[in-house]
């Protein structure tokens, strides 16, 4: 048994390297003062500063920014999480209630972001096995056989992603459409589609690929992408707000549609 | 109504309309029992609350270990981080629902958290009573290789990697809920839970007693997570009101207790 060493040691003592807010004087954030040093960049590029110790190029910036235009935020209260932001609204809830509550539901395993730190550690995977000489089509078959899938292929709604093209057109405008993990992630493509049952890719491996090109680690990747989809939340909390109450896609009591127990009395014991 | 409309399906709740409005629902039924008809002043809070996770009344001894389990979690108290994050809420004036859902963002972690708790229910799952099973589980545990929302365990899941010894409240905790019902997987950790902590190299915590008890209410690891983060809220909710009442001056702000290792100092005008 260790007992409590680690919480005696750290006990009103949290020493860190990541910053401190020094009232009325500076900030110092990852070494850098804040005011002096960081104030000319660009919110993404804080972020991804915050995220990963390194601040961005003005173009990394951009494709970095264009990432969550192009391919993230989308104003329709149909989406589950935006649901979550549109139904705050509709029952008057809070702005960043809504926001705080959808963003948290976007950590979702059908999308958002465990498909998106899935899909970046299989290509930074596939490509370590590339190297030491594996074949494509066998890397391919084996994360299939151990996990059934591969995040970043298939789509429930539709085979073809809309994203797709937008994204990788303004990537190329920067000179980031062709890196090593892009080109994996076609390769990959081409080996599912030749399959049985043929598999498209989608956005989210697309995404991962050009961070992975960028030298982003999955878990600065899924911070990265964290609160991505805000501006269609925010949008479809604004959309339900400016209408009636409650009015927001209300079911009927028919609407249910009940399959459990039958009917029963609570005998008193 | 047009019948090709898409609808909610549950095996938990069924409602019929008021005959003036649709909306409006005239009856509505958990699991079969007429809920304002039939189980308002009968049945318990309690007896409620598993009726819902398991669509069936309880026995009297899963009422009993679920009203103790219940009572155990309801306040880990302040120095605990979820309920530390409510009263951070608190103290700044936030709103109510965001303090709660600090609580439960922070308590749905893997120290002390809800996951933890998953986590060790898988383990009940897994190892049921059998000593060799635990022992390997504990010592050896699953690593997933792909990267994940959720980070690494960085301890045996159900145990304290901070304790010294089995705490006080833990071991009173596991003997109440013993009581109510010795024959499952509270019984056998009673029993066991010196060789374990031996295997897990730290000692049993509150996690792992409220995992064994979830598996004798044979509730599932999912069921278990939503259960542990929804029993922990009351604590909570009325340290954040507290603190709100104290006032941000009378709580910690550990005015000296960060060290910046890399300070730049002062770098000129901006």
């Amino acid at each position: 048994m260790q007992g409590p060493t680690k919480l005696l040691e750290n006990e009103d003592n949290w020493v860190t390297d990541m910053g401190a807010w020094f009232p009325a004087e500076r900030v110092v954030f990852r070494g850098k003062d804040l005011f002096r040093e960081l104030g000319d960049l660009p919110w993404m590029g804080l972020l991804l500063y915050g995220i990963t110790g390194r601040v961005p190029d003005e173009k990394q910036i951009r494709l970095f920014d264009a990432m969550w235009v192009l391919c993230t935020s989308y104003p329709d209260p149909r989406l589950w999480n935006n649901r979550v932001a549109a139904l705050a609204g509709t029952a008057r809830s809070t702005a960043l209630l809504a926001l705080g509550a959808a963003n948290a539901v976007s950590e979702a395993s059908l999308y958002g972001r465990r498909p998106g730190i899935r899909a970046i550690d299989f290509l930074l995977r596939a490509k370590q096995q590339l190297d030491q000489g594996v074949d494509l089509k066998r890397v391919v078959a084996l994360e299939l056989e151990k996990h059934k899938r591969i995040y970043g292929y298939g789509r429930p709604v539709t085979d073809q992603d809309e994203r797709i093209v937008p994204l990788l057109t303004f990537a190329a405008t920067l000179g980031f459409s062709d890196g090593v993990y892009v080109g994996l992630a076609f390769a990959v493509e081409e080996i599912l589609l030749a399959r049985p049952k043929p598999l498209h890719m989608n956005i989210a491996i697309v995404l991962a690929a050009l961070a992975a090109d960028q030298g982003l680690t999955p878990h600065e990747y899924y911070r990265f992408m964290a609160l991505s989809f805000s501006a269609g939340m925010t949008a479809c909390h604004v959309d339900a707000m400016q209408k009636p109450e409650g009015t927001l896609f209300p079911l009927s009591c028919k609407r249910l549609a009940y399959c459990g127990a039958p009917r029963r009395v609570w005998e008193s014991v | 109504m047009n019948e090709s409309r898409e609808v909610i399906h549950s095996r938990i709740w069924e409602e019929t309309p008021e005959a003036d409005n649709p909306f409006a629902a005239a009856a509505c039924y958990c699991s079969g029992y007429d809920v304002y008809g039939d189980l308002l002043g009968k049945a318990s809070w309690v007896e409620y609350l598993y009726l819902l996770f398991k669509r069936e009344r309880p026995e009297p001894f899963q009422a009993a270990l679920l009203e103790t389990l219940a009572v155990a979690l309801a306040n880990p108290g302040p120095r605990e981080a979820s309920v530390h994050a409510a009263m951070s809420g608190g103290v700044g004036g936030s709103t109510h629902a965001s303090c709660l859902m600090a609580a439960l963002a922070v308590g749905a972690g893997q120290y002390g958290g809800a996951h933890e708790v998953a986590l060790a229910v898988a383990c009940w799952q897994a190892c049921g009573q059998d000593s060799t099973k635990w022992r390997d589980a504990l010592r050896h545990p699953a690593q997933e290789e792909r990267a994940d929302i959720w980070p690494a365990m960085e301890h045996p899941p159900g145990f304290d990697p901070h304790g010294a010894s089995c705490a006080t409240p833990v071991r009173q905790t596991l003997d109440a809920l013993a009581r109510c019902h010795a024959a499952g997987a509270l019984g056998w950790l009673q029993t066991h839970r010196e060789s374990l902590e031996a295997s897990a190299g730290c000692p049993l915590a509150m996690s792992g007693v409220a995992a064994a008890a979830m598996h004798d209410l044979g509730l599932d690891a999912d069921q278990a997570e939503m259960l542990y983060l929804l029993l922990r809220l009351p604590g909570a909710a009325v340290h954040a009101l507290e603190q709100r009442e104290y006032g941000w001056r009378r709580f910690p702000f550990f005015a000296n207790g960060l060290r910046l290792t890399n300070d730049p100092g002062p770098v000129g005008e901006i």
